[in-house]
């Protein structure tokens, strides 16, 4: 390449005209072995440039795909919310037999209270029969 | 999406993201949590991306605009500089040693530079973007991209000739 289209290009580059294509041309010049000793200083430039090209992200990045929690969490709520109907029916079915069971008992109970006192009066009627015995006897 | 395919979509483009986050965020740790920040997004958003029409351009304006999030936000008032190691080839030590540290120049020129000419800088000579998809990655006008470049470039070539002709490092 020659020095003067490089000097020419250098400046274009400055001013930022230059295209993708020359200012290749200007990094192949001056990352080259032989770069013209008062053009020296800017091939740290663009040796920096095509250094600092070469730089790499070396950390893992740990790509865990996620979990679709959501949907694990309704099967969850659901399954807690159908044991919860189940025993909470359960639950009321218990309480209703045994107030149906309370309440037969209490029937029962009034029952045999009541029959109680039926016999009791019907206890008279043996004094009626002695009576008449004793009737029956003394004629 | 399956994971081999995302990483065949994003394996092209990663460290382009790394470096331009580092040269925002100067120091590699915090570039690297910002890249890896960036793919997990990406990632995140990975249903989505069959839309985007350059999935590439759209994580650099991601990683851009995270990466200007963070110097903006007040925990990275202390930001750490992290000095890379430049290991290369043929050259004799003297003269490596002479280079990787004007070299190294270059990238302290480069620290000083305000963002937004930092970012054009790095988009056209590190990374040769166009000046279409810088302008539309950086939403600027491409006048104004063509404005800043010249501008970069020509701080850095007058701090580098001060630093040569002075020899203070």
């Amino acid at each position: 390449m020659e020095l003067d289209s490089i000097e020419k290009l250098l400046e274009k580059y400055f001013e930022a005209e230059t295209t993708e294509a020359e200012e290749q041309v200007l990094r192949e010049y001056f990352t080259g072995g032989s770069v013209a000793e008062h053009l020296k200083e800017y091939s740290t430039m663009f040796s920096y440039f095509s250094q600092a090209k070469e730089e790499r992200f070396t950390k893992q990045v740990p790509l865990k795909p996620r979990v679709n929690y959501y949907k694990w969490i309704s099967v969850a709520a659901v399954a807690v919310l159908i044991f919860g109907i189940y025993f909470g029916k359960q639950n009321q079915e218990q309480k209703e037999a045994e107030y149906a069971y309370q309440q037969t008992k209490k029937a029962l109970g009034l029952l045999a209270q009541n029959l109680d006192r039926g016999t009791q009066k019907v206890a008279y009627l043996n004094e009626f029969q002695e009576t008449k015995q004793k009737i029956y006897k003394n004629n | 999406m399956t994971q081999t395919e995302f990483l065949n979509v994003v394996m092209p483009f990663k460290d382009k993201l790394y470096r331009m986050a580092k040269r925002l965020l100067v120091s590699s740790e915090e570039a690297e949590d910002a890249t890896q920040e960036i793919l997990m997004k990406l990632w995140a958003r990975k249903k989505g991306m069959a839309k985007y029409r350059n999935v590439e351009a759209f994580a650099m304006t991601m990683t851009k605009n995270f990466c200007l999030d963070r110097l903006k936000s007040k925990q990275s008032g202390n930001l750490k500089l992290v000095h890379s190691n430049y290991a290369d080839g043929n050259t004799s030590l003297q003269q490596q040693l002479e280079v990787s540290d004007s070299v190294h120049w270059v990238e302290k020129i480069m620290e000083t530079l305000p963002e937004q000419q930092k970012m054009v800088l790095q988009l056209r000579d590190i990374e040769d973007y166009s000046f279409e998809e810088i302008a539309e990655l950086l939403e600027m006008q491409p006048t104004a991209v063509r404005v800043t470049l010249s501008r970069a470039r020509k701080t850095v070539r007058k701090k580098l000739l001060e630093k040569h002709s002075y020899g203070i490092g």
